[in-house]
């Protein structure tokens, strides 16, 4: 008994102290020579493998990292979109290499022709897909440029950065987005462009991407650019081109003076994350017009929003009353304000 | 003996409301929109400018590329301007519009209903005559009829197949225009023989016309190799695939055009056109429409004018139905929801099909349960079930590979889907990408 024990224990061991020979020479002579620095370079990743940055994923762009430190002095051409400066700046220094700051960017919607502002004249029901949807037809509210609002954008991206409303039926960017680029990719009518997330986010550019002559754009969407040219001609800048009757802002050039945005007569021009307009803007853009009370009237009352109604020429007063009368309704009635609460918790 | 394809199909209702309902005339318009896209290939270049006068049937716009056909005038009067409008596909495209005055026509074309039975032209001018009045496949898919004609070198056609199957449900224009233009078919079929260079001609017509068949079997007597083809009826047995073997039983390779068996297949509609403009020097500036639809107070067949709005052929049908869910251009099956009721009838409009909320209504999606239903109806032997999931989970290669280019539309596998799933829609989308992927290849 004894026998077959001390035999089985003996003979297995010399067949794995054999194989372990074997395989130490085989390891030795089929060695793959790796540079550690591409494993240090995919560590400091965000290894999201997003494909933002034009490789198949992190570790695609770290051996394309260490390559051009063999070649190259800097990390010009290749950027991780997700990681920003700090990660570029780590891939540097790891490598030690130069590496210029880029400017973050984010996705744009440029459409605005949401349900109120480009009501439907058809409806779909066909397949959720709008790749699917923009071979069929021109889309429920008429516009053959604008969003399709199915999602196919909302599907393709990985950070969770881009929603639809529900209410305007838009797909709306938060702050998650990372500019991989992949709902550009996405989207059959190239209506989301990556922009330059500009100084305090402050972004200024035309919400709208219809080729049409003004009259059929107009016609299904009360915000499209008609192609006017009124922006081009205000721009300090030379920043606004006019191509196939749509404005476009180059963002390089555009210094965000917001000079173009009231001048647009179809609010086409959206600009974000400005501080509300000082009362002399107001007045010296319409000083023609004498009756303009609200002007007058507390600052921070009158809204963007208003300055455009007054453009067009519509009486101020009762807007600026229902501004004021929702806030005594906010004091004196204790269940609006719960409300208010509870919205804001939401 | 009645004939049909062997492979899948389906039978949806019949539902053919105006089948006994005479073509009427259709009043002119007041505007004419007239496409200058009516046919596969390339669109035609405009020959006219804002403020023309033209007269009907005077050439309006040239097919320069190989593959496109002539576009004419359907009225007379001014050219008020040539801009885009809403078409059946729901983009703006280009089209000639007409401020329509009176109905004056051009000259040499013979306007009676006598029938003019010698054939004068040899095989090559009757090929030119067809290019020159802008003939195209009328059953729906408007290839140009010429380039259908000649036969490519080392390829030889030794059989034509005239379609009358009109298998699609409620249409009733193909069987109408063989009731009462069955003569003047027929010639068109002699026409389109001499022009191939064969000796036997087949109508193949579905058994739920069997008035047509009788009357057209009774003409045929008079022509030598023409005969009349009686068929089962089955859904889709008017595609040409399907049709050839039925008929002659033979199967075109997939990716492959009919010639490569030797069949050449023509609408019976576009026989009567071709019958038309050779013999009576007219181009296609009129074609027969149905309107129909369960709702439709009047639904009949009437001889359209081609750039008609819709509206007014709905009007001539008593008006659009309140419960209207969907307006349709062609039949139930193929046929493409309008999203504008201003867009013109084209080439390829045999019927306005108005189907009521509930009928046209998508029912709930469901999971699919692998019943492989979609399988056994498909009549190109492909997998629908998994050809949708692979398109939507973008793997186009294997999309490629499940030979979604061979898949005809014909929208059998939805129609039978117990769990409602999209099938088609996604098969579209599939061979919209796969086609990107194929052509960028081919570039390369």
């Amino acid at each position: 008994m004894n026998d077959v024990i001390i035999f089985s224990v003996a003979s297995l061991g010399a067949i794995g102290i054999a194989a372990s020979v074997i395989l130490y020479f085989v390891a030795q002579k089929f060695k793959v020579i790796e540079d550690p620095r591409i494993d240090l370079v995919e560590g400091a990743l965000p290894a999201a493998n997003c494909g933002g940055c034009g490789f198949a994923g992190c570790r695609a762009f770290a051996e394309a990292s260490v390559k051009q430190a063999e070649d190259k002095s800097n990390l010009e051409g290749l950027n991780c979109p997700v990681g920003g400066n700090d990660v570029m700046a780590q891939v540097a220094e790891i490598l030690s290499l130069t590496v210029e700051e880029q400017d973050p960017l984010i996705a744009v919607v440029r459409c605005n022709g949401s349900l109120a502002n480009s009501p439907k004249k058809a409806s779909y029901e066909g397949a959720s897909s709008c790749a699917f949807a923009h071979n069929l037809f021109s889309g429920e509210g008429g516009c053959p440029f604008g969003c399709l609002g199915l999602g196919d954008c909302v599907k393709s991206c990985a950070f969770d950065a881009i929603f639809i409303n529900p209410e305007t039926g838009l797909p709306e960017v938060n702050d998650k987005c990372v500019a991989c680029g992949a709902c550009v990719e996405a989207c059959p009518r190239d209506i989301i462009e990556l922009r330059p997330k500009g100084k305090k986010d402050r972004r200024i550019f035309v919400s709208c991407v219809n080729q049409e002559k003004g009259g059929p754009a107009k016609k299904n969407c009360d915000v499209a650019c008609i192609g006017c040219g009124k922006c081009v001609k205000v721009c300090p800048f030379d920043a606004i081109t006019l191509e196939n009757s749509l404005a476009y802002i180059d963002p390089e050039k555009c210094k965000l003076c917001r000079k173009c945005v009231p001048e647009c007569p179809t609010n086409a021009i959206h600009e974000l994350n400005f501080p509300e307009r000082k009362p002399k803007l107001v007045v010296a853009g319409n000083e023609e017009k004498p009756a303009r009370p609200a002007v007058k009237a507390d600052a921070e009352a009158v809204k963007i929003a208003d300055t455009r109604e007054v453009k067009k020429g519509t009486d101020p007063i009762p807007e600026e009353k229902a501004a004021e009368t929702p806030k005594s309704v906010e004091k004196d009635d204790p269940a609006s304000t719960g409300n208010s609460e509870e919205t804001k918790e939401n | 003996m009645l004939k049909t394809f062997k492979l899948g199909g389906v039978h949806p209702a019949e539902n053919k409301i105006s089948e006994d309902k005479k073509i009427e005339v259709l009043p002119l318009p007041k505007i004419a929109y007239i496409p200058i896209s009516q046919h596969l290939g390339a669109p035609a270049k405009p020959l006219v400018n804002k403020g023309d006068a033209i007269k009907v049937g005077q050439q309006i716009a040239k097919g320069e590329a190989f593959i496109s056909a002539n576009i004419h005038s359907s009225v007379s009067g001014k050219v008020q301007k040539v801009d885009t409008v809403i078409d059946a596909s729901g983009y703006k495209r280009t089209a000639v519009v007409v401020q329509v005055e009176g109905d004056e026509w051009e000259d040499g074309i013979d306007r009676t209903r006598d029938i003019k039975r010698d054939i004068t032209l040899s095989q090559k001018e009757i090929i030119a005559k067809i290019n020159e009045k802008g003939i195209v496949g009328l059953g729906g898919a408007t290839f140009p009829s010429h380039v259908k004609l000649m036969v490519p070198d080392g390829k030889k056609a030794d059989v034509l197949i005239i379609n009358g199957v009109e298998c699609e449900p409620y249409l009733t224009s193909d069987h109408r225009l063989m009731l009462e233009m069955g003569e003047e078919m027929m010639i068109g079929v002699e026409i389109l023989k001499r022009a191939l260079g064969v000796n036997r001609a087949v109508i193949g017509i579905e058994n739920n016309k069997p008035d047509a068949i009788e009357h057209l079997s009774k003409i045929a007597k008079n022509f030598s190799g023409i005969e009349v083809q009686g068929l089962k009826v089955k859904y889709p047995q008017g595609a040409e695939k399907q049709l050839i073997k039925a008929i002659i039983n033979r199967e075109v390779p997939s990716g492959k055009l009919p010639i490569e068996v030797g069949a050449v297949v023509n609408n019976s509609g576009t026989a009567y056109a071709v019958y038309e403009a050779v013999q009576k020097n007219k181009p296609l500036i009129e074609r027969v429409v149905t309107i129909t639809g369960k709702s439709v107070k009047n639904p009949g067949n009437f001889m359209v004018r081609i750039g008609t709005p819709v509206s007014e052929l709905i009007e001539a049908g008593g008006g659009l139905p309140d419960d209207t869910g969907k307006v349709i251009s062609g039949g139930p099956m193929m046929g493409k929801a309008l999203n504008s009721l201003e867009a013109p009838i084209v080439k390829g409009t045999s019927g306005i099909l108005i189907m009521q909320e509930e009928e046209a209504a998508r029912k709930q999606v469901l999971n699919c349960i692998r019943c492989s239903r979609c399988v056994s109806v498909c009549p190109m032997g492909l997998e629908p079930y998994l050809l949708e999931k692979v398109v939507m989970f973008e793997d186009f290669e294997r999309t490629e590979k499940e030979r979604v280019m061979d898949c005809i539309e014909c929208g059998s596998c939805q129609f039978t889907c117990p769990a409602n799933r999209p099938l088609l829609d996604y098969i579209r989308l599939g061979k919209n990408k796969v086609g990107q992927i194929m052509r960028a290849r081919a570039k390369k």
